[in-house]
């Protein structure tokens, strides 16, 4: 099956091109020896070239090396919403789905209001809250999306409590906690664990979104959304100055969409 | 079929009500000083302690929390949502204001959006061609994928600085509005194709069109007479989907675009934390999200015959 799949090579590119992102993210000293702060100010708005990869900003900053280390800002504050999201999200799906009644019906109230919000709202309110940060943007996106996780968790929730199988343990005496973590859970995850696959792009969107308007980490520091509003006010004279990160912010969503349509097919299947 | 919609207007009643409560706790309960969040952040240590006593005064903050928030529901119900921090104008005329502009380029997104989607599901579904279906199916998850500001701005560089056929900025005259009614139109459509290319191909390999087949019709006739009328109904269920792109891409939209409108309102109410525009906005956007999904809810039975006898079940 793993040969099968790598024998697709838009998907295999898809992988490769998460896995390099996640390179920079870690170790971004390895891909670029620019600094992301330091700039030579004689040499600003220079063209993309063999020397700067994606040119250079207003201060002469390297926009490749900006945006190498821009990835760990940006990666961080997405792989924490999705933990938010995830986390949160399935075990108020799996108790409302578990529990039925009442506790079911009053929980998916609460999360049909969260759904009634756009989520870039919702994000954006909880964000001018807690104050502007990455750390509080990765919050915000997070808590923005629940409601789609505890939905998707509930549905599978139900279909599974009413298998055979949960009922014949219930039968040869398991307790009902017993039977929610070792039979409910293992066979309810599977789809909310495509859904989070899904959500790695769409919380990466809502992150740079939140930073390019401004939310997020202040200026100095490198930021995916953040570096396509920086450039932005000179898009006219110097257009790879925001094009060129936004870019590469568009090709690594693409690649895990990508990648997440192939885990659902699998599941699918 | 009344009980079903009382029970759906039920909902959408509580939808409401449980936005506003959410923001209130969040704008008006949570931040440790909300008299704080009056002012302008750079000036905030210049303020005169008797100037913040007055305000909180004013603003109900030295009253009990419940009772705030009566007052701040009762006065809400009516429409109410106090004025503006910023301009001193009542919320509600301050969103009426702008409200035109956000509509005329949502709904001419809208327009566009479902346009695309469709001609993308029916150039998907009448191929014959493996290559063609695969590029046109790839169409809609790379429109959800590309981030908005970054399409509007490579269509900005394109057809305003590059081509110099439409005006960069500003909202004067139906020529501005086409570069954002396209930024604004590309991810409301890629969801809408999505949905669209797999309902398509759904009915195409149903029964039916088996039997238009044997009956002797064409490909085209089969596609336009049975399939598309029977794939596009689903296209409603993800209304409260499209609604949402459209509010969160107008933001976006606008704000690249220099328009005024919702989207430019809610990130200017939030940059200056101008809290009872916030919750105006807020509450709002999940009026306008509940009237939209109840609506949906009350006419699916009335075009779908099958959903028309799943309602009258539950009696």
């Amino acid at each position: 099956m793993i040969t099968r799949r790598l024998q697709q090579p838009v998907l295999l590119l898809a992988w490769l091109v998460v896995l390099v992102v996640i390179g920079w993210a870690v170790a971004p000293q390895l891909f670029t020896s620019y600094s992301p702060y330091a700039g030579d100010t004689a040499a600003s708005f220079a063209p993309p070239s063999a020397e700067h990869w994606f040119g250079t900003d207003r201060l002469g900053r390297d926009l490749f090396a900006r945006s190498v280390y821009g990835a760990h800002t940006t990666l961080t504050a997405t792989l924490l919403a999705v933990v938010i999201a995830f986390g949160i999200g399935t075990a108020v799906g799996l108790i409302a789905g578990f529990s039925g009644g009442i506790a079911d019906t009053a929980i998916m109230r609460v999360v049909d209001v969260f759904l009634a919000i756009p989520s870039l709202l919702l994000a954006m309110v909880v964000v001018s809250v807690l104050g502007y940060s990455t750390n509080n943007i990765a919050l915000a996106v997070g808590v923005s999306s629940i409601a789609s996780f505890a939905r998707v968790m509930r549905a599978q929730v139900l279909s599974v409590v009413h298998q055979d199988y949960v009922r014949a343990a219930y039968g040869l005496g398991v307790g009902r906690i017993g039977v929610m973590l070792r039979h409910v859970v293992p066979n309810s995850l599977s789809s909310v664990v495509a859904l989070a696959a899904l959500e790695v792009g769409t919380a990466v969107l809502a992150v740079a979104s939140l930073g390019f308007l401004g939310y997020g980490a202040p200026p100095p520091q490198p930021e995916w959304g953040l570096l396509v509003a920086e450039g932005r006010d000179y898009v006219a004279v110097h257009p790879w100055a925001s094009i060129l990160p936004g870019v590469a912010l568009a090709v690594v969503v693409i690649a895990t969409h990508r990648i997440s349509t192939s885990f659902r097919k699998e599941h699918s299947r | 079929m009344l009980r079903y919609v009382a029970l759906k207007t039920g909902r959408a009643a509580f939808v409401v009500w449980a936005a506003f409560t959410l923001t209130f706790v969040l704008l008006f309960v949570l931040p440790a000083n909300p008299v704080d969040l009056l002012f302008d952040p750079t000036e905030l240590n210049t303020v005169p302690p008797e100037v913040r006593e007055q305000v909180a005064d004013n603003y109900g903050f030295n009253k009990p929390v419940l009772l705030q928030y009566a007052d701040r529901l009762g006065h809400a119900l009516t429409g109410d949502f106090g004025s503006s921090v910023q301009s001193g104008r009542p919320v509600a005329s301050a969103i009426l204001d702008v409200l035109p502009e956000t509509l005329l380029l949502s709904a001419g997104a809208l327009v566009l959006a479902v346009l695309a989607a469709v001609g993308i599901a029916l150039v998907a579904t009448s191929t014959r061609r493996a290559w063609v279906r695969n590029v046109v199916e790839a169409l809609p998850s790379g429109a959800v994928s590309v981030p908005v500001f970054l399409s509007g701005i490579l269509i900005l560089q394109v057809f305003s600085f590059k081509l110099g056929w439409f005006p960069a900025f500003g909202d004067d005259g139906p020529r501005s509005i086409v570069l954002p009614l396209i930024t604004l139109a590309i991810p409301v459509a890629g969801p809408i194709a999505q949905l669209l290319v797999r309902s398509f191909a759904t009915e195409f390999h149903s029964g039916y069109v088996t039997t238009s087949w044997a009956k002797g019709a064409t490909r085209g006739g089969i596609i336009l007479r049975d399939v598309l009328r029977n794939a596009s109904l689903p296209a409603l269920t993800i209304a409260g989907i499209t609604f949402g792109n459209l509010i969160a891409g107008s933001v976006i939209t606008e704000t690249v675009f220099a328009r005024k409108g919702i989207g430019r309102l809610t990130q200017n109410a939030i940059n200056t934390l101008d809290v009872p525009l916030v919750q105006g906005i807020v509450v709002f956007v999940a009026v306008s999200f509940a009237l939209i999904n109840l609506f949906v809810d009350l006419i699916y039975p009335l075009l779908d015959p099958r959903m028309r006898a799943v309602v009258e079940a539950q009696k």
